[in-house]
């Protein structure tokens, strides 16, 4: 089979953030292939939360613009965003609080099958057994299926992550960002959710992942993007990354592991 | 379409006793004649369905006595123009209420919190002011809207039906409503209501309702968009209102500002509050408490307290009255305020969640579920 053109997901083009006087984001232009895992990493204050955040619409870029797979994403509300098929892992894990774990995991199925808005009073949550059995195999996943009824606050912080995941996942969105899904977590949990991410790359979904965590970033990346100071100084296959005399100046300090 | 799940209808068919076994079971708190029973279900209706903006959504609405009135003048009017069917006057109520609570909602639903609460505040009192006043050929005013013998009554009209001398009083398909009939109809509507709210609370909209309370943030980067979830709650909230004044008016036909006023908006939160916030029940305990004290508490007078402690000496009698006067009669308000403070600083979850505490205490096998979090204005 003849290697085709690798199709560009997402692609960050020119994006500048401006605060104030501080420029966060200078001339970034990212490019994501599709299927692919990719890697932002840099030190902190380098601007990698900043260029989620403008992808997500969270912030408005200054100028430049964000497409995914055609479509210009800036000026887009959160809602139409995730509706494209992207969802988001928070930094901060964003879960519902009040809600019991497997409702957690259920209302994103809802918004995924029924669109940002639809008033579906007649049935009810619990005869929707297809989304709920969804569901359940999602939390078995994550190893949470003995707390089903608990209610997400009462979950420990890494805990809320892995659910923060399998909210996400249940969408079966196409592309999936991961702001350091592991921080936070120990040793054992980091390497349960690296396996996890992993199966879910069999899926073919494409993920962007900003991770201080070098053991998280070269078992997962196919592809690694170094931000430093609001600029991409880098950007290539992990070993050339690891290689690269800038990055190891930048970031890495002078030697990687 | 109307399957509820066991636990569902286990509530509606207690729910439905106690509602419909009320002239029995209230005669010993002397609260059993129709009048006042009319007013615990009509108020119910209004904190039931109060409870599915607050209680789901966490939007908190301090003008919702503002659907009550329009509720009201509507059903009024329909008695005038239309017919004195009741059925009409239900009917355009709630879809009257429901356009103002669309308006009212899109406008108000822009900001959360407490700006919010007070942009409800100023929709409800420009309501009133203006029933009040400009409005006054509508409302005619502070004398409120009554039936006249010389009203049109265009449908009656035409299908030949009289009411004979003096003034009319609302039908149902034909039969009068009489005392016990106007609480048995009542009585129905807060069960019908029940329901809905249990099919609400129970399906995916409603879960979408709490995903806003929960955690808005998560619930827009997860697909949904928020706006229109909240502004149906509001509308469907408002619809209730109004059909709980169109009750009011059907009990006894007339409507005036008074319906309106700010601390009948006040009031059903305190109601929500009181019986528990986003529960199913507590609305209906808060609604129905509050009416008993504003109706039987205040009108306990020295003399009944004199009989009451009668068995005392003379001395401490008359210290008991002296104290205990200041908390029954025209301090029923003292009582009511004590009595929700207690509940918000020790009972955040209501009267039912100190019910579900208490079965809990006795069923030890089932794990102790924590305490329900404080209500919350949506952030």
């Amino acid at each position: 089979m003849a290697q085709s053109e690798p199709n560009i997901i997402l692609h960050a083009a020119d994006v500048q953030k401006q605060f104030g006087g501080l420029r966060a984001l200078s001339d970034v232009d990212l490019q994501v292939e599709e299927g692919k895992t990719h890697a932002i990493i840099g030190p902190n204050g380098a601007g990698k939360s900043t260029l989620l955040n403008v992808i997500i619409g969270r912030l408005p870029p200054t100028s430049g613009a964000v497409i995914f797979d055609g479509t210009v994403l800036t000026g887009k509300q959160p809602h139409e965003i995730n509706q494209l098929g992207i969802s988001r892992v928070f930094q901060t894990p964003e879960i519902f609080p009040d809600l019991t774990v497997l409702q957690n995991v259920m209302a994103p199925a809802f918004a995924r099958r029924d669109g940002a808005f639809k008033i579906n009073m007649l049935r009810s949550v619990d005869s929707e057994t297809e989304i709920r059995d969804e569901a359940l195999s999602l939390l078995e996943d994550i190893g949470m299926t003995g707390r089903l009824e608990d209610n997400a606050a009462s979950l420990s912080r890494g805990d809320k992550r892995r659910l923060e995941l399998a909210m996400c996942l249940i969408q079966r969105p196409r592309l999936l960002l991961l702001d350091e899904p592991t921080a936070g977590m120990s040793r054992h949990d980091t390497n349960t959710t690296i396996d996890l991410l992993k199966k879910i790359k069999s899926r073919g979904m494409t993920k962007v992942i900003i991770e201080h965590d070098m053991h998280v970033v070269f078992s997962l990346a196919d592809k690694i993007s170094v931000l430093a100071q609001g600029r991409i100084i880098a950007s290539g296959l992990p070993q050339e990354i690891k290689e690269d005399p800038r990055v190891q100046e930048a970031y890495l300090g002078g030697s990687v592991e | 379409m109307f399957s509820l799940s066991r636990k569902d209808l286990t509530s509606l068919v207690v729910l439905a006793a106690i509602v419909l076994t009320m002239p029995i079971w209230l005669a010993p708190f002397g609260a059993a004649y129709p009048g006042l029973m009319q007013k615990f279900a009509i108020y119910a209706i209004f904190a039931v369905g109060f409870n599915i903006l607050f209680g789901l959504t966490g939007y908190l609405s301090f003008g919702h006595a503002a659907f009550v009135g329009i509720g009201s003048y509507t059903a009024v009017w329909s008695f005038k123009l239309l017919t004195m069917d009741i059925l009409p006057a239900m009917i355009f109520a709630v879809i009257i209420s429901g356009l103002f609570a669309l308006v009212i909602g899109y406008f108000c639903l822009r900001r959360t919190g407490i700006y919010f609460s007070i942009l409800t505040l100023a929709f409800a009192q420009m309501c009133y002011s203006l029933a009040y006043s400009v409005l006054t050929p509508l409302t005619n005013g502070e004398t409120g809207l009554l039936l006249a013998g010389n009203d049109p009554r265009y449908i009656d009209k035409m299908f030949g039906v009289t009411y004979g001398s003096g003034l009319p009083t609302p039908t149902f398909l034909g039969t009068t409503l009489g005392g016990y009939g106007g609480f048995y109809l009542t009585a129905i509507v807060l069960i019908v209501i029940f329901f809905i709210s249990q099919k609400i609370f129970a399906s995916p909209f409603g879960m979408a309702l709490r995903g806003i309370k929960s955690n808005q943030t998560r619930m827009m980067y997860t697909g949904f968009n928020t706006k229109p979830y909240t502004l149906a709650a509001f509308v469907v909230s408002g619809m209730i209102a109004g059909l709980a004044g169109a009750l009011l008016s059907v009990t006894d036909p007339l409507a005036g500002t008074e319906r309106m006023r700010w601390t009948e908006s006040g009031n059903v939160v305190l109601m929500t509050i009181l019986g528990g916030v986003g529960t199913l029940f507590g609305p209906i305990v808060g609604a129905w408490l509050i009416k008993y004290f504003e109706n039987i508490f205040s009108a306990i007078n020295s003399n009944m307290l004199n009989n009451f402690f009668s068995f005392l000496p003379d001395g401490i009698q008359s210290l008991m009255v002296t104290v205990t006067s200041k908390f029954v009669g025209e301090g029923w308000h003292l009582t009511l305020g004590l009595m929700f403070v207690l509940i918000v600083v020790f009972l955040p979850g209501g009267l039912v969640e100190g019910a579900k505490r208490v079965a809990a205490r006795f069923d030890r096998k089932k794990p102790r579920t924590g305490p329900a979090p404080a209500p919350q204005p949506a952030e």
